[in-house]
């Protein structure tokens, strides 16, 4: 086996490759080759490390050294100092925003130290194409740990036991779920993947997919041999081109090694999984319509029962997990299901993995331990928000979720409390909101989402959906209506009672949790045709404050549709009727001298 | 007419492309997606005649093959631009101003969401969160991601593209 004295990990995920983490790490490549390193530094891709928004990140072994926003020009002084000269490079290493010094390690920041990384545990440690790796990492060990001491039903106990839910939305129980599909009968069985991560914000199953596909893939196999399964799918959508690519590579590997395909290291069990991928509909989340996708058909939900554990795929028992849950599979078999319980809270065991972005410092992928609280993700782990501005609600669980204000942050985060709160776990989408985000203008964003992607088969929510967002429009534009904010409220009970699916039925859900908490924002817009945080287009105009203009030019200069005129050093006015409100001013203006009022 | 007749050989030679293709697939159960799927891929969108061939082969009705077409949003019926620039309108780009930035675009290109220029040169979607929240917004052009994007970015990028 070759020997290096040194690693650099490079994260080429979706978002470090967007910052360019390709180019850098092609640099690495020819600098330590133009030093003769090549022999003693290796340099590795890895999956997503969870900081995409200080990509492109780079980590050195042996001492774990984190760089972060490293250009191509900084790749001949980081192999001078630190891989020639073991010097650190201070400039490049993280820094805290509450603290003086830099930090070294990726371990000593408060963003990594109070998370702990299950789904996520080779995230950004190992090459994701490189199936030696993975299998270092104990990968395959459960599989051959299950196919060779266990039988069906224990692996099915254990993964009971553990108390594992679904990590997708719903929270269904794993293995109640894994026990349906074993009892059905039938000879055919088939398991399949839901990485059709529709939710905008949630991007933990493709980091997965991208950082450690063999988890998957090992997991689905598991579950095959648990239910009596010989075939499994992996449904990914299409805008995840790096994911399918991963798959691809991991699936073949996999295949190569004996570890998928027929007598699966020489114990008789066959199984093989094949890839689909979506073609943007976000209704293919729902699992009923992601098997009609699968057959190739409009991925139209059909109602339930029979549930997929008895009649799924092509009319076969068929056990749907998502991503992030089979990827907590491999650990629970490895570890057992007492550890695996005594994470997280009574009701919520183990980990949840978390996109937070928005309005907040650290954007990024986090997984922390149940029971955490928004607090602590939010503040300890997020760092809080951006520009001094104010916290004035978190979204999670996607156009299926809710806004959750700042009187719950001490809410502990599990499945029933987000319910209870008007909310959802949802997938994991956590979008942080603060005083310039318009609560109305939110649900109205949810809304024509839900609405678009609406299918049409059942009117309550084609229909349903469409009026409650055409109340939503006219309030945002100043028209709303005395008795709009009731109309709403009877429309969302009667589209959650009766729409066909999950889509249809959580639709009404960001529309409830504003109301409930913001509902004087509603009110402002409806009786004084005014939006508080200054966000709703037809509600405001930009103005300059005649005193504090500088005479400047640089917002008439910006403006795109020359909407502001003056001369040189003198103040400058907005024409209101040629404005389009685009913000582009604001945002310019060194003086703070326009406002929207 | 030179331009016409010059789209239409090109337009053949895709489709006998397509052909090759369908042989892959014909009889298969459930392939009617991945079908389309690499026939858009060789086309780049899916005109009448291609998704009848397509039908013909997987001997099914020219009705269900539409209907399947006009549910994926990443189906095309009518060519896209040389350029396609996606814009995700996920929450956290939204969040962060990305309809302000889809003005700007709207405003450049002279199109709406979901045209193309007249010269095929660019066309404008907005597509759902691309799972990039943290460089928000983010717009997308052909395979180039550009984060953090601000309305007034908007002129200089496009600048890339002449």
């Amino acid at each position: 086996m070759e020997f290096y004295r040194a690693h650099v990990l490079v994260c080429r995920g979706t978002g470090c490759t967007a910052s360019g983490s390709e180019p850098v790490m092609e640099a690495f490549e020819k600098e330590i080759e133009k030093r003769g390193l090549s022999k003693e530094v290796k340099v590795l891709l890895t999956g997503c490390l969870g900081l995409c928004e200080l990509g492109p990140n780079i980590i050195i072994y042996p001492e774990g050294t984190y760089y972060c926003k490293v250009k191509v020009e900084d790749v001949p002084e980081i192999v001078e100092e630190h891989l020639v000269k073991g010097r650190i490079v201070e400039r490049l290493l993280y820094k805290e925003r509450t603290a003086e010094e830099r930090m070294r390690a990726l371990t000593d920041i408060n963003f990594y130290k109070r998370q702990k990384r299950i789904a996520l545990r080779n995230c950004g440690l190992i090459n994701p194409e490189v199936i030696e790796e993975y299998i270092a990492n104990d990968g395959y060990r459960a599989l051959a740990k299950v196919l060779t001491e266990m039988t069906p039903q224990q692996v099915i106990d254990e993964v009971t036991k553990s108390g594992l839910r679904g990590r997708g939305g719903g929270g269904f129980p794993t293995g109640k779920k894994w026990q349906f599909a074993k009892d059905a009968p039938g000879d055919v069985k088939y398991v399949v993947c839901n990485g059709d991560e529709g939710d905008p914000g949630a991007f933990m199953d493709r980091s997965i997919l991208e950082g450690d596909p063999h988890t998957v893939l090992e997991a689905m196999a598991i579950a095959g041999y648990a239910i009596g399964a010989k075939e499994g799918y992996i449904y990914v959508r299409a805008e995840y081109p790096l994911a399918v690519k991963r798959l691809e590579i991991a699936i073949e590997q996999a295949r190569e090694r004996g570890l998928l395909g027929k007598n699966i290291l020489g114990t008789g069990f066959d199984f093989d999984i094949f890839l689909r991928l979506g073609s943007g509909a976000f209704v293919c989340g729902e699992e009923t319509a992601l098997l009609a996708s699968i057959e190739g058909r409009r991925g139209e939900p059909r109602p339930r029962p029979p549930f997929p554990a008895v009649e799924g795929l092509w009319g076969k028992p068929t056990l749907i997990n998502n991503v992030e849950t089979f990827a907590n599979i491999p650990p629970i078999i490895l570890n057992g299901a007492e550890w695996f319980a005594s994470i997280g809270t009574e009701r919520s065991k183990g980990t949840k993995v978390f996109a937070i972005g928005g309005k907040i410092n650290n954007t990024g992928l986090v997984e922390i331990p149940m029971g955490t609280t928004l607090r602590e993700v939010i503040y300890d782990i997020g760092g809080g928000i951006p520009n001094g501005k104010k916290f004035k609600a978190v979204q999670t669980g996607g156009p299926s979720g809710g806004c959750i204000p700042a009187e719950l942050l001490d809410m502990p985060i599990e499945y029933d409390t987000l319910t209870q709160a008007g909310s959802m776990m949802g997938s994991g989408g956590m979008i942080v909101m603060d005083e310039d985000t318009c609560m109305v203008d939110i649900a109205k964003f949810f809304l024509t989402f839900t609405q678009d992607e609406s299918c049409g088969k059942c009117p309550p929510c084609r229909i349903g959906t469409k009026r409650m967002l055409e109340i939503l429009e006219r309030i945002t534009n100043g028209e709303g209506r005395e008795g709009d904010i009731e109309l709403l409220e009877t429309l969302a009970r009667n589209i959650k009672a009766s729409a066909l699916c999950g889509l249809g039925q959580t639709a009404p859900n960001p529309v409830l949790s504003t109301l409930r908490y913001f509902r004087h924002e509603y009110e402002a817009h409806i009786k004084e045709k005014k939006c508080p945080a200054g966000a709703c287009r037809a509600l405001i105009s930009y103005e300059i404050i005649a005193e504090k203009c500088k005479g400047c030019g640089l917002c008439a200069k910006v403006c795109p549709v020359g909407a502001i005129s003056g001369e040189r050093r003198q103040p400058h006015v907005i024409d209101k009727e040629k404005c389009i409100k685009c913000n582009s001013c604001i945002e310019r203006c060194p003086f703070g001298a326009i406002v929207k009022k | 007419m030179k331009l016409a007749a010059k789209k239409d050989s090109e337009l053949a030679e895709k489709l006998m492309e397509v052909e090759k293709m369908l042989e892959k697939y014909k009889g298969q159960k459930g392939a009617l997606l991945q079908v389309l799927q690499e026939a858009q891929k060789i086309v780049g969108y899916l005109p009448i005649e291609v998704q009848k061939r397509v039908a013909e082969a997987l001997n099914v009705t020219l009705s269900e093959v539409y209907s399947t077409v006009t549910f994926y949003s990443f189906f095309n019926l009518k060519p896209r631009g040389k350029y396609q620039i996606r814009i995700c309108l996920g929450t956290a780009c939204y969040v962060k101003g990305a309809d302000k930035v889809l003005s700007r675009l709207e405003q450049e290109l002279g199109i709406k969401v979901g045209d193309t220029t007249d010269d095929l040169k660019f066309s404008l979607d907005a597509c759902r969160c691309v799972g990039a929240c943290g460089l928000a917004p983010v717009v997308i052009i052909n395979d180039d991601v550009y984060g953090r994007m601000t309305p007034d970015k908007v002129p200089e990028i496009l600048k890339n593209y002449e």
